[in-house]
């Protein structure tokens, strides 16, 4: 990162993990789903750039939320298709 | 069940000129429907062959009757091809990115790829207009191109430039077909056009289906004269003109006919697909009326789709005006006789109801006043017979009726309906009621379910509908009930309640302390499930007197105890509480008010403390019970006072009268004082704002302290006497601003929070000097509402009131369409049984609902968990 700047440091970017394959095989038996029912999130997000995650991964996303206070939810990434 | 299908693909395409002769069973050339004996011609537009609309005729191309003929597909070969309307902005564009010679795309192969991608690497991104330069030179064949020109509706143009002069070149439509011939395929999938499907040529008709006779079938009007349908008319137009453009192409014809004929048909081709086309005058028919084209048949909201579609009618429904009926609980409905005589309810005879129900057919199908037991309609034998019940047949029916039968039972008292007003905007405007059956023609509902439905009784209809089945009636009381939608989902809070002068009446009921004797409390609690008073709190002499408080408490559950501030609390730096000279500090101690007055804060819509404590504590069957008891006893104590409210209530002393004049002049002088400083160059400008701006806001603020300060003086002189007052303070109407404005001076009027600046040169009106800056020059009405406004104040009124009524009109439209779109997007997703939020598909939406997976409906006022309410229950004590 040449600019300096990193996006996670920011307050309103809420805190971006890769999880490892274990934690999404618990994750996908919990929920009783496949990757594709995932939300997703693009390759080129600044903060998916931040944690520099590949297409594929899946990232859990810990937010501040007004109603439980702490939220946690995961996304896939997955390539932006072109225009 | 069933797995859901998933969709594959969706093709869309043109039909060929090949698949409408494929599809035509018949070649239409007469442009007569009917001969004189009222039989159709062959190869007629109402041949046998298309279909069959009169009984007794049987198809000539299915055999089949003219109930069972779905109507078959014939065609007209035109003489010569015309564009088809709908796709001209297809063939401009097709024309504009082709080679007037070659017909190739005008970009060489690199430049495709540019946009297209490579074939291994798709961009899935198609070529469009923009990326063609205008006029230049094909690629290809090296041809200068010419500009196109389209003119609406269907006329092309190219433009030659002869010697510095522009001349327009018309292309006839078979010039632009040989043109459109020529694409290739693989061009045209670089369009985005599949030309398995869609090849550009087909959107010039070379052939015409004529649609099937049932689609368009004739009348017999009264008089015995066939009236034809509007598609069949505008046939009729095409084969003529088609037909004699034939016989003059043959018999050679000059150019000039020809092209004349050709447009003629164009014309005509053009209006049968569409008769609203710009640049186009529509065809008529012969009394003047606009025809109804293919077009017009799908279009609007009483087309096809949104009309016949889209559109549903459903039987037993009712709909007429309401009206307000404070004696109704909030759970039942009123239903007037005539309606209650018209809708039925199917019952089943079986061994155990075979009696009754026999009963009620002998009763028959009149039911002549409210205190007759209910009839029925119709019965209906075990093979689905139906038989209608009339005067003569009743005893012979009841006779007959045997467990397999079913019969159609007049609505009466109890029987569950759904009731319904527009907009359905959230779910409590469906709610079901129990039936009353009523005198009078109109609904009745308690005034306390207005809030949910948002109606009001200033001519609004209702709709109400009777479920059929023992399930939908099931799910109508245990799921859509008034008593299970008292809260809100919206926010977790009581939406039924108290309104106007239920809160007015209660009010003045609780407000302060008072006594009443045992006949005045009797009274107030006459409808009141009660079987003892309480002991009298009071004996004044000998005789007992029960205290309003008192009286207030036999309507709440014992047990509660809650402490909160009425509406007319003023947030005082610090709570007098129980000694809060306005009574304002509310505390219920097992189930007995101890002090405090109970309003809009404590028993309304929207707001109600108390019913949105009770609902947490006793259930929603108590809470439904407390808004009947509250809505009762409110009005009976308004009753006893008495409550009525005039303009004259507004009438304040010479003393009052003098104060405010005083006001208001000081006003005006320290404006002018203002102003000449402003003149003078004198005026320091606040930080930000120029000299002008300032002045503006001074004079704004100098004004609206004014104002408030007649109101404060106003207020002084009218006190909780005033039925204005009550309703202000009580929250059941209005405000004292509203009160300010009829006894003081009704203040600044402004068009976008400024003063009114708009009108003549440097004025608002002739009757002021240009560049009159004071007060009464830009809108401030001096006035009360009372004391009546002069020409300038009035007019100066209306403009304000405008700005509000547009400001109303454009926010409901927008947030309207907002919530629309908001619906529409999130109206599949739902909660599974893990407590996650899924689309249809499965998805993950969220992964918890609202996050902490909380009911908002459960919920108090948002929060999960009443911590406030339970220690209060728990410790009766404030938290």
């Amino acid at each position: 990162m040449s600019t300096g700047l990193n996006v996670l440091d920011h307050v309103m970017v809420p805190d971006h993990k890769i999880m490892s394959e274990e934690e999404v095989g618990s994750l996908f038996s919990t929920y009783n789903i496949s990757n594709e029912q995932l939300p997703k999130i693009y390759h080129d997000d600044p903060a998916v750039k931040a944690i520099s995650a590949k297409v594929g991964d899946v990232i859990r996303i810990i937010r501040h939320s007004h109603t439980a206070g702490r939220a946690e939810s995961y996304r896939l990434v997955i390539k932006r298709p072109k225009k | 069940m069933p797995s859901p299908k998933r969709i594959g693909k969706i093709e869309f395409g043109l039909l060929s000129p090949k698949e409408i002769r494929t599809m035509s069973v018949r070649k239409i050339i007469w442009a007569d429907t009917y001969d004189d004996d009222g039989f159709p011609y062959p190869q007629g537009l109402m041949d046998l062959n298309l279909g069959v609309i009169d009984p007794g005729l049987r198809c000539k191309t299915c055999d089949q009757k003219a109930s069972e003929c779905p109507g078959h597909f014939g065609h007209i070969e035109l003489a010569k091809p015309v564009i088809h309307v709908g796709y001209t902005r297809l063939i401009r564009k097709l024309l504009r990115v082709t080679c007037r010679s070659c017909s190739r795309l005008l970009l060489s192969p690199e430049e495709i790829e540019k946009v297209v991608g490579t074939e291994d690497d798709l961009t899935g991104d198609v070529l469009s207009e923009k990326d063609i330069k205008k006029e230049r030179v094909c690629p290809h064949c090296g041809e200068q191109q010419l500009k196109i020109n389209f003119e609406k509706p269907t006329t092309f143009s190219e433009v030659v430039v002869e010697e510095g002069k522009k001349i327009e070149h018309k292309l006839t439509p078979a010039d632009i077909r040989a043109r459109l011939e020529r694409i290739p395929d693989d061009d045209l999938r670089h369009l985005g056009i599949n030309p398995d499907v869609a090849r550009p040529e087909w959107t010039i008709l070379t052939v015409l289906p004529v649609p099937p006779v049932t689609m368009r079938p004739s009348i017999i009007l009264e008089n015995g004269q066939r009236s034809e349908d509007d598609l069949t008319h505008k046939l009729v137009d095409i084969i003529r003109i088609n037909q004699r453009f034939k016989e003059n192409q043959d018999a050679g014809a000059p150019q000039l006919i020809i092209e004349d004929l050709w447009e003629l048909l164009q014309y005509h081709v053009t209006t049968y697909l569409d008769n609203e086309v710009a640049g186009c005058p529509p065809a008529r028919h012969r009394s003047g009326r606009p025809l109804k084209t293919l077009s017009q048949r799908l279009k609007g909201k009483d087309g096809r789709f949104r009309g016949s579609l889209s559109g549903k009618r459903v039987n037993f429904s009712a709909r007429t005006v309401i009206s307000p009926d404070p004696n109704l609980s909030v759970l039942e409905v009123g239903i007037p006789l005539a309606i209650a005589n018209e809708m039925s309810i199917p019952v089943r005879v079986t061994s155990y109801n075979i009696e009754e129900l026999k009963q009620i057919l002998r009763n028959g199908p009149v039911r002549p006043s409210l205190g007759h037991p209910c009839g029925a309609n119709y019965a209906i034998r075990p093979d689905k017979r139906r038989m209608r019940l009339a005067e003569g047949n009743l005893d012979t029916v009841a006779d007959m009726i045997e467990p397999g039968w079913t019969v159609e039972r007049q609505l009466r008292d109890g029987d569950i309906v759904l009731f319904n007003r527009q907009p359905s905007l959230h779910r409590m405007s469906i709610m079901a009621h129990r039936v009353k059956v009523m005198g009078g023609k109109t609904f009745r509902l308690n005034p306390a379910v207005c809030p949910p439905y948002n109606a009001d009784f200033d001519g609004d209809e209702m709709n109400l509908h009777v479920p059929q089945t023992e399930e939908a009636r099931a799910e109508a009381a245990i799921l859509v009930s008034v008593q299970e939608n008292l809260l809100s989902p919206r926010f977790g809070g009581p939406i039924i309640g108290g309104i106007h002068d239920h809160i007015s009446g209660i009010f003045m009921l609780t407000n302060q302390l008072r006594w009443f004797t045992k006949q005045e409390a009797l009274y107030l609690l006459k409808n009141m499930p009660l079987y003892n008073l309480p002991p009298a709190g009071m004996t004044a002499g000998k005789v007992n007197k029960w205290s309003n408080k008192q009286v207030f408490s036999t309507i709440l559950p014992t047990e509660l105890n809650m402490v909160f501030k009425a509406s007319s609390c003023q947030n005082c730096e610090t709570c007098q509480r129980e000694l809060c000279e306005r009574d304002a500090y509310v505390r219920i101690f097992d189930g007995k008010l101890e002090s405090g007055t109970i309003d809009k804060k404590a028993i309304g819509a929207f707001d109600g403390q108390i019913v949105q404590r009770i609902i947490r504590q006793y259930g929603m069957k108590r809470a439904a019970e407390f808004i009947d008891d509250i809505t009762e006893l409110s009005i009976r104590s308004i009753m006893l006072d008495g409550f009525s409210f005039g303009i004259d209530d507004e009438d304040l002393s010479k003393t009052e009268y003098g104060q405010i004049d005083e006001v208001l002049q000081n006003a005006k002088i320290d404006v002018q004082r203002r102003i000449r400083i402003y003149e003078d160059g004198q005026l320091e400008p606040m930080p930000g704002r120029t000299p002008e701006e300032t002045l503006e806001m001074q004079i704004m603020q100098v004004l609206g302290k004014a104002r408030d300060r007649t109101g404060e003086i106003a207020g002084r002189h009218l006190g909780l006497g005033n039925s204005a007052v009550v309703m202000a303070v009580s929250g059941a109407r209005g405000s004292m601003l509203n009160l300010t404005q009829m006894a003081g001076c009704v203040g600044q009027q402004s068009v976008r929070g400024e003063r009114i600046m708009r009108g003549y040169d440097d004025r608002t009106l002739p009757h002021f000097r240009k560049g009159d800056r004071g007060s009464d020059a830009h809108g401030f009405i001096e006035h009360s509402y009372k004391s009546g406004l002069n020409p300038t104040e009035f007019f100066f009124h209306a403009i304000g009131g405008r700005e509000g009524l547009v400001d109303t009109a454009v926010r409901t439209s927008q947030s309207g369409y907002l919530q629309r779109r908001l619906i529409n997007a999130l109206q599949d997703l739902k909660v599974a049984y893990d407590g996650t939020v899924r689309s249809t598909g499965g998805k993950i939406i969220q992964f918890r609902y609202g996050e902490d997976g909380t009911d908002p409906m459960k919920s108090c006022f948002g929060d999960p968990v009443d911590v406030k309410g339970i220690v209060e229950s728990v410790l009766k004590e404030e938290v």
